[in-house]
């Protein structure tokens, strides 16, 4: 666990980059320092691996006033992970990750095994390991940057804006990869962006400052969208709060129905129901569209007929926010719920929808 | 041409105290001998200012310094002080001469580092020598060497004047051919003295293709 206690940072010119920030960062999780440029999320960052030493207030690691600590031991036990990735320009993408492990007194022989097994983690091809920095690309650079931090096994791990600088497709994933890393390694990890939208995919908690370096809000992101503190807070939010609040309610428990689904390969005896649309599914339980019964020609098979557009989401996976995204895109306003294989399962329709929607909204008031 | 043809062409030329062979290692000892002294003052001194950013004024002063020394001045001065008999008072304007441009460019080079690729280094735990040594150096490589070229081209040409003060190297050709009105021979001089020179610019050119990383000077043709 790391300790804010009453942390003020003064630099020299005068600016307080941070005032009396208390908080505790929990070990195994995500923590996201999130705020507008100049607030002092950098600076609260540099101070737990002493870049920069308090004037004021305590950092404690673990209840270890780090500054007892000397510096590059600390340092050695913290990952460090920056915007342009830092990587060593004059070294080969497999000595850069086996650094730290180096430094610590590895054996090269090791060191080197150890950082193909964090590429390989990191999701890099083994081939890139002979390459050097400048041959990858910035989304590679940012991996073996993160697989570098990783290296040799530290508890905590510092992140400052990691991801900011590649284009949004490759932040997406990165972004991906970093969670499923840390559901596997259970770091405990400070993250610094000034993304909102990122804080809020990847922090277990997030930390809101404000200019001035004065921390306006910490809390789970489904509570900070819910109930932002102030005004600031709310406006750093920014729109839609209501709709991404979904994104943190589950799907798994929406009835489901069956009866709202027609194979393509029976004939029009559909027909028959009242109902006034059915999911279409292929042979292979894969949907199609969505079909009007009463549009069904008298003879000929549901084939013979355009299927409208429509959405699915993967129950169980996909949060309440894509349930509805589904629904917003099918004429019918129901949502088609498939597996992880792509196969319909039934059918959320929009009054179930409805329920959960009212349900939810209560829920994340409390 | 003719000219050349007719000094080089002279077996009497190759032999002797006064012969190629024998001046050229004169020369290559005034010029190596002050390079080497030149190095082991400047190099430290220059990486160790990048590094910590003090005494940066010593760098600026030297480099104006080097502009406006007179090394011929210097030379004549320093022989009316100490006398000839030793080479001492051709190594000093030499040296004089070779520092600036050593100590600027391994200033520059190592300040120059990207300030993200230092603070990478001490974020993960080296310690000041690591940084400097373990990466500083190493990406302000390309420019050291470049010091250490033009300071050597500089020397190598220059240490002709050691033949103002009675000593020997190839500057000797120039002078006692122009003296005697012996144009083959000063033209053969100048022209030994220039080939030096462009041998130096080669060994450069070797030296950084084996000790600048591929990574740093981004050489095409590695995978
Ligand atoms: N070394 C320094 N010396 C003086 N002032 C500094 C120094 N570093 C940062 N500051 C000031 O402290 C304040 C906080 O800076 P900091 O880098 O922590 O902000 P940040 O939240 O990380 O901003 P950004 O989102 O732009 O990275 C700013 O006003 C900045 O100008
Ligand atoms: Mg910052």
């Amino acid at each position: 666990m790391i300790t804010f206690d009453g942390v003020t940072k003064r630099y020299a010119g005068g600016t307080v980059a941070v005032d009396d920030l208390g908080l505790e960062v929990p070990t195994g999780e995500i923590t996201v320092f999130v705020g507008p440029s100049g607030c002092g999320k950098t600076t609260s960052l540099r101070m737990i691996n002493r870049m920069v030493d308090p004037t004021g207030g305590r950092v404690l690691l673990d209840g270890v006033d780090v500054t007892t600590i000397d510096p590059p031991t600390l340092r050695r036990g913290i990952g460090y992970v920056i915007q342009q990735a830092g990587l060593f320009p004059h070294r080969k993408v497999v000595d850069n990750v086996a650094t730290v492990p180096r430094l610590l007194g590895w054996e090269r022989r090791r060191a080197r095994a150890r950082a193909m097994e964090l590429l390989e983690r990191v999701g890099l091809d083994a081939a890139l390991a002979d390459r050097y920095p400048f041959q990858l690309s910035g989304g590679q650079q940012q991996r073996v940057g993160v697989a570098r931090a990783l290296a040799a096994d530290p508890p905590v791990l510092l992140m400052d804006e990691p991801f900011s600088a590649v284009d949004p497709v490759v932040r997406a994933s990165l972004q991906d990869e970093l969670l499923r890393l840390q559901a596997e390694l259970r770091k405990t990890i400070v993250f610094v962006t000034h993304d909102i939208d990122e804080a809020i995919k990847l922090g277990d908690r997030v930390a809101v400052l404000r200019v001035g370096g004065r921390l306006a809000q910490l809390d789970a992101p489904a509570r900070l969208l819910a109930e932002p503190a102030d005004d600031f807070v709310r406006e750093f939010l920014g729109r839609d709060r209501g709709i991404r609040l979904l994104s943190f309610v589950p799907s798994g428990d929406l009835p489901l129905r069956t009866d709202l689904t027609v194979p393509v390969s029976t004939t029009a005896s559909a027909r028959g129901t009242a109902e006034p649309w059915l999911a279409l599914v292929d042979d292979g339980g894969r949907p199609l569209g969505w079909i009007a019964p009463r549009s069904l020609p008298d003879s000929g098979t549901p084939a013979d007929v355009r299927p409208e557009p429509y959405g699915t989401f993967v129950r169980g996976r996909d949060p309440l926010r894509s349930v509805l995204d589904a629904a917003l895109l099918s004429p019918s306003g129901h949502a088609i719920a498939v597996d992880e294989s792509g196969r319909v399962e039934g059918v959320v329709t929009r009054e179930a929808l409805d329920a959960a929607l009212a349900r939810a909204t209560g829920d994340a008031r409390g | 041409m003719n000219w050349l043809i007719e000094f080089l062409g002279d077996p009497a030329n190759w032999t002797g105290a006064d012969g190629v062979p024998a001046r050229l290692l004169e020369h290559l000892e005034f010029a190596g001998l002050s390079l080497l002294l030149a190095m082991a003052v400047a190099v430290p001194l220059g990486l160790w200012i990048g590094h910590t950013g003090r005494g940066a004024l010593l760098v600026v002063l030297s480099a104006n310094a080097a502009r406006a020394l007179p090394t011929l001045g210097l030379l004549v001065l320093i022989v009316l002080l100490m006398g000839v008999g030793t080479i001492v008072p051709v190594l000093i304007p030499l040296v004089a001469l070779a520092v600036p441009p050593i100590l600027v460019n391994a200033y520059e080079g190592v300040r120059g580092v990207d300030p993200e690729l230092r603070d990478a280094a001490y974020g993960m735990g080296l310690r000041g020598r690591q940084v400097l040594f373990g990466v500083l150096v190493p990406v302000a490589l390309p420019l050291i060497l470049l010091g250490l070229r033009t300071a050597a081209i500089q020397v190598v040409a220059t240490a002709t004047v050691a033949a103002y003060v009675g000593l020997g190297g190839l500057g000797r050709y120039v002078i006692d051919g122009l003296a005697t009105q012996d144009y083959p021979r000063a033209v053969g001089g100048a022209v030994l003295v220039a080939g030096l020179a462009l041998a130096v610019q080669g060994l450069f050119a070797i030296l950084s293709r084996i000790s600048v990383s591929p990574g740093v000077s981004r050489r095409p043709g590695i995978r």
